[in-house]
This record gives C-alpha cells, structure tokens and sequence, in this order.
C-alpha cells in the first residue's frame, strides 16, 4: 500500500466541505479568533500540569513527569457511525470472553483445529493456573479497550482488543471536561453523548460480579504498583471518581482465606480487586516469586471464590498479537456470525510463506512484536531508512515468531491546532466497554493524534497527543 | 482508612510543615547577618543545627560559609530537610494519598511543587532571597488554606493535623535545644546587645517577633522568651499549644475508633506536664534537660503512632 498521498480526514472531505458530523462544529470554528484559540489551548496545557494529569516515562531521568499533549479540536463520530462500531465492538468483547473460557475449558477451538494448540499452550500469557476455573459471573475481561482505526467513510479495522488493564480511560473523561469547561457552547451547538458517568458504570459492574464467598455490600478497590507507575495518575482519579480504597500490594495480605486491608482499625476485607498489576507480579506464590507489588497467596483466595480479580488472570492471551491474527476465526466460531468488524490484514512472520513476503516487502509493512506494547520494538517499513530495515530484517530472522507484519494502514486524519490553523493528523479510537452480565460500551474512548506531521505513531511515548471524542445523537 | 494512608497524610504535613520552618529558620538567619558587623558565617552554624543537619551539611562540605550553608537549607537534594526535598516528599505522598485529599488540597499542592522547583531550579542569589523566602511561605499557605477550607473533619483531617504538630513540636523544640544557652538567666545576666539579637532572631525563626511584644508587653526577658515558646497555650507554635492539638485530635480519632493506644497515654502526659509546669519550675529542673526529654518524648509518640495505626504493619 505504501505511502497513500491523501487519508481519509474525518473533518473536511475531498470537496473540502465539511464532512456532517463535523458540519456545527466547522461553522463555529470558521467563526473563531485563531489567537484566542491557540491561548485557550495553552490554558488546558496549564490546566492538566496544575491536576497533575501526567504520566511517567521510564528511563527518561530528566523528565520523570510528562504531559501528554491536548488538541482542543473534537474527533467527532456520528451516532450512525457508532451504532455500527459499538455492534462490532460487542460482538467481538462477547466473542473473547467465550474464547477465554473455552481455552481453559473444553477447547474447542483447538479440537476443531481453528486455532493451533502450540499457540495457546506455549503462549505465556497462557496461565495453566486458570484451568478449569470459572471466574465470577463466568467474566473474564471486566474492562476492554479496543483499538480501532479507520481508513475511510465506512472502513474501520480492530488493531488490538486491549484485554489486561487497558489505560486511558481518565484522559477520556479529562478531555472532556477540559472542553466542558473551555467551550461549553460548543456543548448546546452539539448533542453530544455524555461519557461522564463511566467511574460510576465501573464501580456498578465490578460489584455485580462481586464473588460467592462475598456477604453484603461488595467492597472494591484499585490495586496499584504505586506513585512511580506510568499511569498512577488513572489509578488513583478512578478510585477516586469510584469513591474505593486506592489500595498497593503492602496494604493486602491473606487473612483467614480473604483478601484484606490493613487499615487504621486492623484488617478488612475486598471483595473486588480492579488490579492495574499485570499478571506476573500479582501473586508471588504462584507466578514471579520476586514481586513485591501483589499479595501472597491471592489466587488461592480467587480459586476458592473469595474475590473477583478484574481483569481475571490470563486474559492477556485474548490480546496477544499472534491470537489476534485468528480474530476473524474466533469471533465466528464463538458467535456464529461473520466478525462484522474487520481485522488488519496480518502476516504471521513464524509461517515460512509470509516470512519470505515480509521480508520482501519490508519498507511498505509495520512489523510488530508479538509481546511488545507502547509502541515499542516495532518497525514503520515505510517512514525507516534502509539501514534500519536492514537490522530489523536480522532480527526478524533470528526470532521469526516474535513478530507480525501488516500493512501501512493509511490511518484516518483530525484537524490539530497550529500556529498557522488546522492541520490533519493521523488518529486511531480506543473505546472502553465494560462487561458485566451485559456488555456495556461507553460512547466515546480516547482519540489518540500522532501530532508530528505525516508520522502513524500515536503512542503518548511517542508523541503522541489526545482529543475530546464526540459521538453525537443523532 | 489504609494505615499507609493515615502514614501518607501524617508525613504530608510533616513535610509541609517542614519546609514552611526550614524557609523561617532561613529567613531568621538572613536578618541576623543583615543587623550584625562582621564575620556571619558563624550564625549559620547555629541555624543548620536548629534545622538538625549539622553534621550531613559538615560531611558534603568543607567549609562553612553562608551560602553554601543557605543553598544546602534551601535545594540541596542531598539533604532530606531542605524546603525542596520537603516540598518534593510532601507531594509524593499526597500523590499517594490523593483519594483522601480534596481537589483543592491536591492542587494547591502540586501548584507549590510546580512553583517552587522552578524558583529554586538554580542557586538563589542573595538579593532573591526575600522573594523566594516569601515564595515559599505563601505557597505553603496556599495548602494550609485549601486544606482548611475544604477537608471534612473526619480521620483524614485529624491525622493530617497530628502530623502538622508534632513536627512543630519537633521544630521549636530544636530550636531551643540549640539556642538555650542564651535564655539561660545566669547569662542573661551579662545583657549584652549580642544576647537581644540572639533573642530577636530566636522569635522570628517562630514567627512570634510581633506578638512576642503583644504579650509581653516589650518587656524581653529571657524567661519570658521560653514561657512564650514553652508553655504558652495561645502561642500557635508553642509546645504548649501543639500538644494540646495533638492531644485533642488523637481524641477524636479514639471516639471514631472507640480504642485508645499509648500514644494517647504519651501524648496526655506531655500535655499534662506543659500545663502543671512553669517556667520557675524548667529553669530549676535546668532548660536543657528539660528540653532534651521533650524532644524524646515527642519523637516516641511519633512511633507510637505509627504502630497504634498500623502507618507500617
């Protein structure tokens, strides 16, 4: 596909009228002082720095606390639109849930051969400690976030289903309280869906799956690895939105077979643990025996239905890259119908007949690591110099089955604020749902920009900055 | 609440509160070298052992001179009690205590941390003292007042405040230590005007170099100078009235938890031994003594706090 000169842009169409969810929102802005403008941005820069909505960047010294970049100007979907998306997304999330209690039960997606076994079993986001065990209310992925990106009026791809802890989701809220407070007659020039009442939805789900050793009110809390994690910040403001203990692993211990707190009156019990822990650290008895971050001894309290741990252990193999290219298989095999939204082409670098394409076709290709996330480890084929796809290309041979290969998506564009005005950038949609015994799918999610002009990477270690997202009723 | 919470809150405000005295007993030193001939390098001695780092400021340097001495107080990373290791401790743990504070008091907290690293990003020069010196004291107060304006009074508050007193408890009592040879009457006796300034800055590293002479009516008198900071129960940095803070909100948090610990114990007799005394008394008991087993007595409450509400364990 290669470098495609004109994206798709979500604002102004090729007849450079604008496109109609966008159609108020244009007028108003042609109506806009572009000074007052570029002042009101900076205001929500020195807003974010004073609530200290930052995030951490590891290994960067000097600059332990970094802001992730606001654009004032709404990625705005419309309610068609999203009807479409959030009937793909459901069916997907509903989709990884079964897929999930099949591989630790039965199997039968292995048995029926849609999905080779070696993949699963030697995949070590693949926890044998799950099987056979039925997690509350028989949910595995409390919290999902979906990576979506679009290409054109009606093309829209899954790029990852996010199953572990996706993070994020206190930008979406942020944003848009950032624009409620910096723009609110934008808000009566526009009926836009509120995502406002997601900490309360939270809170609602992850109680409705509260565990059968559980009497009376459930009690939930957010476990944290502490103030130094990358996304503290989201920790800490949905305990608090939520109005549950903020709680680190030094607070738990296993007393009389709960999980409890020491607080200032002794030891009490949780009901629901929203852990923001991966998997590895969560249990020193049973996964890595040299985490101070989890709590001794929890899994046995899980198994013994003591507590509701969101998301459940082992749901990382639902999002892993290798899985993902079987995403169209799995979504069908489990619903019955045909994904209706579209995966990403993708190459599967371990079989010997795409190897060979990829590494032919390396400078048109985003080839990814199967375990890497962030952003990290990965090469943009196109935007690469011949010297780095060279040493990618060893790499690749060395550990084929490391990586993935997929073509250059010619992402989307939103207008950002720029000193000369608007300027289009490239996007991609992530979308929070919460499952419960029913899927719930928050209108909105979090619109992340690649602010550098022409670059896809849109991860916010990477330059990447964020938008308010619209869906509107329409 | 989580005992790593109420350890969040006490040790947030005992930083800020830190920091507010650390920047007082700055100031205080600042003044004594303006209205004093000759060499000053020597007051700063005195001010790094009120502050307790004497001996950390000796092992990174090998002179003392003013500003060096100012620069250790004020930015030096190094040395955990300067106002921005203070400023940098007290908000991490309120990042880590952020569910218990209000927006407000988290803001207004993050707003000084903001403010205050960029004005002492460098050295300061000498004639940017005052205005840093007020920098700090304002955006302090800007966190005083936010949490005083918007806190429920529940636990949250009372063990924000417990920490607020016994690290003034701490701090007066330090002082005192350090300069209580001056308020000795044997040489008070001499009356030299080298002892009043010694007294004066004495009063101003607590802030109390007005009201000193509201109470006293002008009238300096090494005796008085201790009773104001010792005994009086008015005085907002007085033992006296720190201890009767901390006693009255540990007794809030044994209502709310319907239990006592020895804390309360320690705390009750300290205050019953401020209020029994006086300043006859402590003089003949000798100032010194006196002081050194206050500054053990609070140091244990400190720790029997801390156990009581399971800061740790």
């Amino acid at each position: 596909m290669g470098n495609t000169p004109l994206a798709f842009d979500e604002m102004i169409n090729a007849d450079t009228n604008p496109r109609q969810p966008y159609q108020n929102y244009h007028e108003w802005y042609e109506g806009q002082d572009r000074a007052r403008l570029i002042a009101k941005s900076r205001d929500a820069e020195n807003l974010f720095r004073k609530t200290g909505i930052t995030f951490a960047v590891y290994g960067h010294e000097d600059s332990s606390e970094k802001l992730i970049p606001f654009d004032i100007i709404p990625r705005i979907i419309s309610g068609r639109e999203w009807r479409k998306l959030a009937q793909g997304i459901e069916q997907r999330v509903i989709a990884l849930n079964a897929f999930l209690d099949d591989i630790y039960h039965k199997q039968e997606i292995i048995k029926a051969g849609r999905v080779p076994r070696e993949l699963i079993e030697r995949n070590v986001a693949f926890l044998p400690q799950m099987i056979g065990f039925k997690p509350p209310g028989g949910v595995y992925t409390h919290i999902v976030g979906t990576d979506i990106v679009r290409t054109g009026e009606d093309q829209f791809y899954v790029l990852e289903d996010n199953a572990r802890t996706p993070s994020g989701v206190s930008y979406m809220l942020e944003n848009r309280e950032t624009m409620m407070q910096m723009f609110p007659e934008l808000f009566h020039l526009n009926k836009v869906r509120p995502v406002e009442d997601y900490p309360k939805l939270l809170r609602q789900s992850l109680a409705s799956l509260a565990p059968p050793g559980c009497s009376g009110k459930p009690r939930v809390a957010v476990l944290t690895p502490g103030i130094f994690n990358s996304a503290y910040y989201e920790h800490s403001f949905l305990a608090d939105m939520m109005g549950v203990e903020l709680v680190e692993g030094s607070d738990l211990r296993v007393v009389d077979g709960k999980v409890k707190m020491r607080t200032t009156r002794g030891y009490e019990a949780i009901d629901v643990l929203y852990r923001r822990v991966d998997d590895d650290f969560l249990d020193p008895l049973t996964f890595r025996p040299d985490s101070a971050l989890g709590i001794p001894g929890i899994m046995d309290v899980y198994k013994a239905g003591n507590i509701t741990i969101a998301n459940a252990p082992g749901t990382g193999i639902s999002d892993d890259k290798a899985i993902y290219s079987y995403m169209p298989e799995i979504v069908e095999f489990y619903t019955g119908r045909k994904a209706l939204l579209e995966n990403v082409p993708t190459w599967r670098c371990s079989e010997e007949d795409s190897l060979k394409y990829v590494l032919e076709h390396l400078d048109e290709l985003v080839v990814k690591e199967v375990h890497g996330s962030g952003g990290y480890g990965m090469l943009v084929g196109p935007t690469a110099s011949k010297k780095e796809c060279a040493a990618f290309a060893e790499k690749l041979k060395a550990r084929p089955s490391n990586y993935i290969a997929q073509p250059t998506l010619s992402l989307s564009t939103v207008p950002i604020l720029v000193n000369k005005g608007i300027a289009p950038r490239h996007v991609d949609l992530r979308p929070y749902v919460l499952v419960s015994d029913k899927v719930q799918i928050i209108p909105g999610g979090l619109t992340r920009v690649a602010l550098k002009e022409g670059s896809l990477v849109v991860n916010s270690s990477q330059g990447g900055g964020t938008k308010d997202t619209w869906v509107l009723e329409d | 609440m989580l005992g790593r919470t109420a350890n969040g809150l006490y040790w947030m405000f005992r930083y800020i509160e830190r920091a507010e005295n650390i920047a007082r007993l700055i100031d205080a030193g600042l003044r004594m070298a303006l209205t004093r001939s000759g060499s000053t390098d020597e007051d700063w001695d005195g001010v790094l052992q009120s502050a307790g780092v004497r001996e950390d400021f000796d092992s990174a340097h090998n002179k003392l001179t003013s500003a060096d001495a100012i620069d250790y107080l004020l930015r030096d990373y190094s040395n955990p009690s300067s106002v921005m290791s203070c400023i940098e401790a007290a908000r991490n743990n309120a990042r880590m205590v952020r569910t218990a504070l209000t927006r407000e008091t988290w803001e207004a907290t993050n707003e000084c941390w903001i403010e205050l690293k960029l004005a002492l990003s460098k050295r300061v020069k000498p004639a940017d003292m005052p205005e840093i010196i007020d920098t700090i004291k304002r955006s302090t107060g800007l966190i005083r007042g936010a949490f005083h304006g918007t806190m429920l009074r529940d636990d949250i508050y009372n063990f924000s405040r417990i920490g607020t007193f016994i690290e003034r408890a701490d701090n007066t009592s330090r002082i005192l230590d350090v300069k209580y040879y001056v308020l000795l009457p044997a040489i008070a006796k001499v009356g030299s005007s080298l002892d009043n300034k010694q007294w004066e800055s004495i009063l101003r590293s607590v802030s109390a170099h007005r009201s000193y002479s509201w109470v006293y009516d002008g009238d300096y008198s090494p005796a008085n100078i201790a009773d104001f900071l010792i005994l009086n129960d008015r005085m907002p940095r007085s033992l006296a009235y720190s201890y009767d803070k901390i006693v009255s909100n540990l007794g809030y948090l044994a209502k709310l938890y319907g239990d006592n610990h020895a804390a309360h114990e320690t705390a009750s007799a300290t205050l019953m031994l401020l209020r029994s005394r006086t300043m006859e008394d402590i003089m003949e008991q000798g100032l010194h003594e006196f002081i050194e087993e206050f500054i053990a007595h609070n140091n244990r409450l400190g720790e029997e706090i801390s156990d009581g509400y399971r800061f740790y364990r």
